[in-house]
């Protein structure tokens, strides 16, 4: 067996030019204290952290239950667009995060209405070029819309992150059918976001050749957030492993006792 | 608004639903009809009234496990904190369970602040580290006017990125004006959604309307009002089919004014003027039934908690479905800033501790006290 060290190292994750050994992404939102969150990054191993921007105040990050455990040295933080209805309010929330300071990504999230939080295709594509011409490095949040991704990934958005399943909702790969032809035709990284509810749904999406997963409320809700956050950690590492594998394909009949193309031997 | 307003279609939802009918139903429910409102992914009316019958009071602590995994689901173990701001205890209804009412003849100055004594209490709020606020003023367009409601949002947001009003039913053009000046919310309480008890209550004024009130929240989402604020006051009703009705409105609004965050509140008459009776009174334990049923009703609606509680019950109802509290609130014009004046209050408060108190409290409930939800980059260009 290959060590999972080495596997990590020969096998990085890259965005916009950027290695990373983790294919864990963590959200840092519904978290009781600083102390869980802080557990829950540590056993993560996540290299790539967000943050809702309307959640924190970047002038102050001294004593915010987000930002004072986030080491920049440590993270990438990628501030997200959570809560902007249109490509503007994401545009100007973007703006603000890099004139605050932080590198010029972005986790596009434009969620306009509050119930199940779905992301909406026009705003986004629209958000995504804006920010683009702006010079920004933008990961998408979107439906897990095979086309949506293509035009996305053609007007240069570093990655795609369609949705499992709806923020929160803890319902796992949902949109398992579209995710697949999403990661097929894929160019750039496809990070599925939102709903992976358990270790095994995350496992599910890389054995599918997913390039990696975000997470938040499974950890944020969990008894135990490092454990939980472990737990995530070795489930990605495992379903990586296994796409790297070559994992077998399922077959739904055993193999027909009489071919249909034994007269050609 | 001297003929009656237009009717919202909610109106006719409402009709559907009346005092007969629903006391029917939950009077036919069962311990099976309990036990499939649990078992549902997604209830129907029905379902909701089998919860708020007599019937469920059995089930009440698998209510509050249920109750509770929705809320850690959608919104975490994070609590908002708010805090509101009286900017006048001028009033022109007379509301017979208000303090605020003309006839309640209750002494206390009645004055409507300045800008600079809005200045005041929101420097002194500010400080204490609050990024939420609600604005409230009596039902009186002529001591508070929208122009004036209009400077005093835009005044505040100075100082805050999250401002809500609380004030009288405006029109969907005025509700425009303010949130162009950066409104975030608008609470508006029903009061009570039983027609008769409506008029009996508010026996004279322009707050008479019952359907120009009814429109009210929607109008404001209309007019792209992010965060909408329902109610029933709690004791001049039934509360089972006004939390009920609340449920409906909010199902409603979440389908008409996709875009908007419902909430709901849980106002309970406790301090009224002495010309009023609280002729519905609710025990704790019903009002944790209400908030229960209406969680796992609503799992994505938002829940606030005022401090019109006490402390001690404020803090065991965190777990159970709380998403916003207020800390540290006065219910007096000029009530941080000028304490020595005895302006007049619309109600006591019940929960008097610091915000830093209430704050320490929510981090012993196991939760996280969330100060800043929303930020004014969605309305401005950073500077």
């Amino acid at each position: 067996m290959v060590p999972m060290k080495t596997l990590m190292n020969k096998d990085p994750l890259v965005i916009a030019g950027r290695s990373f050994r983790s294919r864990l992404m963590v959200g840092t939102g519904k978290f009781p204290s600083a102390e869980a969150l802080s557990k829950a990054l540590q056993s993560s191993k996540a290299e790539i952290v967000t943050v809702a921007l309307r959640r924190v105040d970047l002038s102050k990050p001294q004593g915010d239950s987000i930002l004072s455990v986030l080491d920049p040295a440590k993270y990438l933080i990628l501030p997200n667009t959570s809560g902007a209805r249109t490509a503007e309010e994401a545009v100007r929330l973007a703006r603000l995060a890099r004139a605050m300071g932080l590198p010029p990504w972005v986790k596009l999230e434009l969620t306009p209405e509050p119930r199940y939080l779905l992301p909406d295709p026009v705003e986004t594509l629209k958000a995504a070029e804006m920010l683009i011409k702006e010079g920004f490095v933008v990961l998408p949040y979107i439906q897990a819309d095979p086309i949506l991704a293509k035009r996305l990934e053609e007007l240069g958005t570093a990655t795609v992150m369609p949705l499992g399943a709806p923020i929160g909702s803890n319902r796992g790969l949902r949109t398992r059918d579209m995710i697949r032809i999403i990661i097929e035709q894929a160019k750039v990284p496809v990070v599925v976001d939102a709903g992976l509810g358990a270790p095994s749904h995350a496992a599910e999406a890389m054995e599918m050749g997913a390039d990696a997963v975000l997470v938040n409320t499974a950890l944020a809700d969990a008894a135990d957030h490092g454990m939980m956050a472990g737990a995530f950690a070795l489930a990605v590492e495992a379903g990586r492993m296994a796409y790297l594998a070559g994992l077998g394909p399922e077959r739904e009949t055993a193999a027909a006792s009489s071919p249909l193309t034994g007269f050609l031997e | 608004m001297e003929k009656a307003s237009k009717n919202s279609p909610f109106a006719e939802i409402l009709a559907a639903w009346p005092e007969a009918r629903l006391r029917e139903v939950m009077a036919r429910a069962g311990l099976e009809d309990v036990r499939r409102a649990l078992g549902r992914e997604q209830l129907f009316p029905e379902d909701l009234a089998a919860l708020l019958s007599p019937e469920a009071v059995p089930r009440l602590e698998e209510m509050a496990h249920l109750a509770q995994r929705h809320t850690r689901r959608h919104f975490g173990r994070t609590i908002g904190l708010y805090v509101p701001i009286y900017l006048s205890n001028i009033c022109n209804a007379d509301c017979l369970y208000c303090g605020y009412a003309l006839g309640a003849g209750r002494p206390g100055a009645r004055r409507t602040l300045t800008q600079e004594e809005i200045r005041a209490e929101c420097d002194i709020l500010a400080r204490h580290g609050f990024q939420s606020v609600l604005l409230l003023t009596g039902d009186a367009p002529k001591a508070a006017p929208v122009k004036y409601l209009a400077e005093a949002v835009a005044l505040a947001r100075e100082y805050f990125p999250s401002v809500s009003v609380e004030v009288y039913a405006l029109k969907e053009e005025d509700y425009r004006k303010l949130v162009a000046l950066g409104l975030e919310g608008v609470t508006l309480y029903m009061e009570t959604y039983h027609r008769e008890t409506y008029a009996q209550v508010h026996p004279r004024g322009r707050k008479r309307d019952f359907a120009y009130r009814l429109g009210a929240s929607e109008r404001a989402g209309q007019a792209g009002v992010r965060r909408l604020s329902l109610g029933a006051l709690l004791g001049l009703y039934d509360w089972r089919l006004e939390g009920f009705w609340t449920a409906l409105h909010a199902r409603y609004l979440q389908k008409e004014c996709w875009q908007s965050a419902i909430s709901v509140s849980f106002p309970r008459l406790l301090s009224v003027p002495p010309r009023f009776t609280i002729r519905y009174p609710l025990t704790d334990k019903e009002l944790v039934q209400l908030m229960l049923a209406l969680r796992i009703f609503l799992p994505e609606v938002g829940f606030n908690l005022s401090t019109r509680e006490r402390a001690g019950l404020r803090d065991r109802l965190i777990p159970l479905g709380v998403t916003m509290m207020s800390a540290g609130s006065s219910t007096r014009p000029g009530g941080y800033s000028n304490c020595d004046e005895e302006t007049l209050e619309q109600f006591e408060i019940e929960d008097r501790r610091t915000p830093a108190e209430v704050v320490e409290a929510i981090r012993r409930a196991g939760y996280d006290p969330v100060w800043k939800d929303f930020d004014r980059a969605f309305f401005e260009a950073p500077t």
